[in-house]
């Protein structure tokens, strides 16, 4: 290797901040023109749903890749958008049919037929859309303050958030009455008073997941470039300097994770009118697990690196486990293997290195952790 | 009074079990910074090890007797497999660990789905196990008398290793200082393979265990890892003391949130005091003083 490299001119250095942007065009480009005109309804229908995966997979990158915080639980917070979703949806049908005090199907099938009292407000749109915020929001701010305040970190927080993914999807299977239980919730009708089975209307709401998708990266991309985003970086590579600089760590991570939190709920709300469903395992600490693999195998500390590797692993899983539906498993273990293992830094990695950049991906990536003593 | 002391019992030996595979996991965990999630897979290879040595052994009591060497042996060769074929390259790398033997945990799993069906096998207990001692009135099942017997077993023979042999001290060793141990002639790739062996080695004690009380399933590992590693969380990484006594407050909390609340219901609840429980002492009980987990 020489060790002269090619500079970039001073006008191109200038632009390389920006270059991000363009790759976020590149996306937005064949995501919301490309796709809906090549891709029949059903293969659209499908893009929509690694999009809602990517959209979580966004802010994995932020709070992982960047904040150093393996969030292994991300499920819950897909879930609780995903749910909040769907408990509207599943009251938008019931009351098409059966008039305002409708009850959603199931309670009818496994209870004795009355709604519980905290199902009623999501019977208004304005609270669920709110809800889909604020409530990953406040539960992602109480659990990351008692966590990140105490100075759990690492591998501890890592198994707490699973832990977490476990007891929730074990908590839905178990409320059947007001949840669904085990099949979770599924068969609606309308989205906020479309008829779901319209293609124009399934066509619009995968504009609306891949838009949310990209909207998700310019405030990433404006994140990292921020004061905050170099004190996130900061914060996972050395903890302990943060705080003597008079930053609260803390803090950073609350942010960090509580953004992720929100994300992850948004791709889980509109996750719901285009698969249809949502069921515990789509929230399960698998179901969390899976999420990473997208992040790690599209590379964690770049911007679109957790995006394309949601897409591409929502792409195999699909077609994978259409043509070996047993031996899936195996694909999914050896996916983890081997990108833990060879390219630690996922795919996005391995692009700087072909163009002779390397030093500059390796401080970006970060895959050695600095452990504070 | 009899209803009251029941889960007394049970959760001492979910504890025992919880005990055996924390024991294996603060090994690996504490000591070597490996953070393995394909360990509940180990405790799996050790219920199905206790199975098949019953499918060629007959006699119920030989075969269990025969069962823990074999569970040993075969989940710490396992141990071993992973530790040289992928471990060994991240060592610097915890979370690493973490992602890749989560991966190495979906491939074991569907294995024994292969290997075994989806479906459960249910171990028989030999005869001298199946009754229960009555004892101030209350009903002491030998099954879970045996279980919290082998896990009490296992820390022993651990603590002994760790204390007495020459092995124990090299281990040791390594783990306060590695540098300055291999400068002494410690050779620490061997120790880090030995530690793997007998930390899996555990698991499949567990195993055993597990098989006894319920028979055993793919999904089995699952069960028991999370529940293993708040213990281990919950433990702190200090000392053997710290694991034994959250293990143990952990299963018997467990066992009495059941009986007030539903099985997931309790699980809810243990993490939320796991949690809160490390408001009070983020690194964990180090100090016998503080049992306050409950």
């Amino acid at each position: 290797m020489s060790t002269r490299r090619a500079e970039p001119r001073p006008s191109l250095r200038r632009l390389q901040p920006y270059l991000p942007l363009v790759g976020i065009a590149v996306l937005a480009f064949l995501l919301l023109v490309v796709a809906p005109a090549a891709l029949s309804p059903f293969r659209l229908g499908n893009l929509g749903k690694y999009c809602a995966w990517a959209i979580a997979a966004v802010g994995i990158g932020l709070a992982w890749g960047r904040g150093g915080m393996l969030v292994m639980g991300q499920g819950v917070f897909f879930g609780l958008g995903g749910y909040a979703m769907a408990m509207h949806l599943k009251l938008e049908a019931a009351m098409v049919t059966g008039g305002p005090d409708a009850v959603p199907d199931f309670m009818v099938l496994y209870g004795d037929g009355s709604m519980p009292g905290w199902w009623e407000p999501f019977r208004s749109p304005a609270f669920t859309l709110v809800a889909i915020v604020a409530l990953p929001a406040l539960v992602a701010s109480v659990l990351g303050y008692a966590i990140f305040k105490r100075k759990v970190k690492g591998a501890y927080f890592a198994i707490l958030s699973q832990a977490l993914a476990v007891a929730f999807a074990t908590l839905l299977i178990a409320t059947i009455k007001q949840t669904g239980g085990f099949n979770g919730l599924n068969n609606f009708t309308s989205f906020f008073g479309y008829n779901l089975y319209d293609p124009v209307n399934k066509q619009f709401i995968y504009t609306i997941v891949a838009g949310l998708l990209i909207a998700c990266l310019v405030v990433v991309w404006q994140l990292y470039r921020s004061r905050f985003g170099e004190l996130l970086v900061a914060t996972r590579d050395a903890e302990e300097r943060v705080r003597f600089l008079g930053y609260d760590p803390a803090n950073v991570k609350l942010v960090a994770f509580v953004v992720a939190a929100v994300m992850a709920s948004i791709g889980g709300a509109l996750f719901v009118p285009i698969a249809g469903i949502i069921s515990p395992s789509d929230v399960d600490a698998t179901a969390s697990i899976w999420l990473i693999a997208g992040v790690a195998l599209g590379g964690r500390a770049s911007l679109l690196g957790p995006a394309l590797g949601a897409l591409a692993v929502g792409y195999g899983q699909s077609t994978l486990s259409e043509t070996f539906p047993n031996q899936w498993s195996y694909f999914q273990g050896a996916l983890f293997i081997l990108v833990i293992l060879l390219i630690p830094g996922g795919l996005t990695s391995l692009v700087p290195k072909v163009g002779g950049r390397q030093r500059r991906s390796a401080a970006a990536v970060g895959v050695k952790e600095v452990q504070p003593a | 009074m009899e209803s009251f002391t029941t889960p007394l019992l049970t959760g001492a030996s979910t504890g025992a079990i919880l005990l055996v595979a924390a024991l294996g996991l603060a090994l690996t965990f504490g000591q070597m910074g490996v953070i393995n999630m394909a360990h509940g897979e180990f405790l799996m290879a050790g219920a199905y090890s206790a199975y098949l040595t019953q499918q060629v052994v007959a006699d119920t009591t030989l075969s269990l007797l025969l069962a823990i060497p074999v569970a040993f042996a075969v989940a710490g060769l396992l141990g071993l497999v992973l530790e040289a074929g992928v471990i060994r390259w991240m060592y610097h790398r915890p979370l690493d660990t973490l992602l890749v033997t989560v991966g190495v945990s979906l491939v074991l799993q569907q294995l024994a789905k292969d290997l075994f069906g989806a479906q459960g096998d249910s171990v028989f207990t030999p005869g001298w196990l199946d009754g229960h001692l009555t004892v101030l009135g209350y009903n002491w099942p030998y099954v879970r008398m045996f279980t919290i017997v082998v896990a009490l077993a296992s820390l022993a023979a651990l603590a002994a290793l760790l204390k007495f042999t020459s092995l124990g001290r090299r281990i040791r060793a390594t783990v306060q200082n590695r540098e300055l141990a291999e400068t002494m002639g410690v050779a620490t790739r061997s120790v880090d393979r030995l530690t793997f062996f007998v930390g899996s080695g555990l698991a499949g004690l567990g195993g055993v265990a597990v098989a006894l009380s319920g028979g055993t399933n793919p999904g089995l590992g699952t069960t028991y890892i999370i529940p293993a590693f708040l213990v281990v969380v919950a433990g702190g990484l200090g000392q053997l003391r710290g694991t034994v006594i959250a293990a143990f407050v952990v299963g018997i909390v467990i066992a009495y949130l059941t009986r007030w609340f539903d099985a997931s219901m309790a699980q809810v609840i243990i993490f939320a005091l796991v949690v809160v429980f490390l408001q009070l002492r983020p690194q964990g009980l180090f100090t016998v003083q503080t049992r306050g987990l409950a």
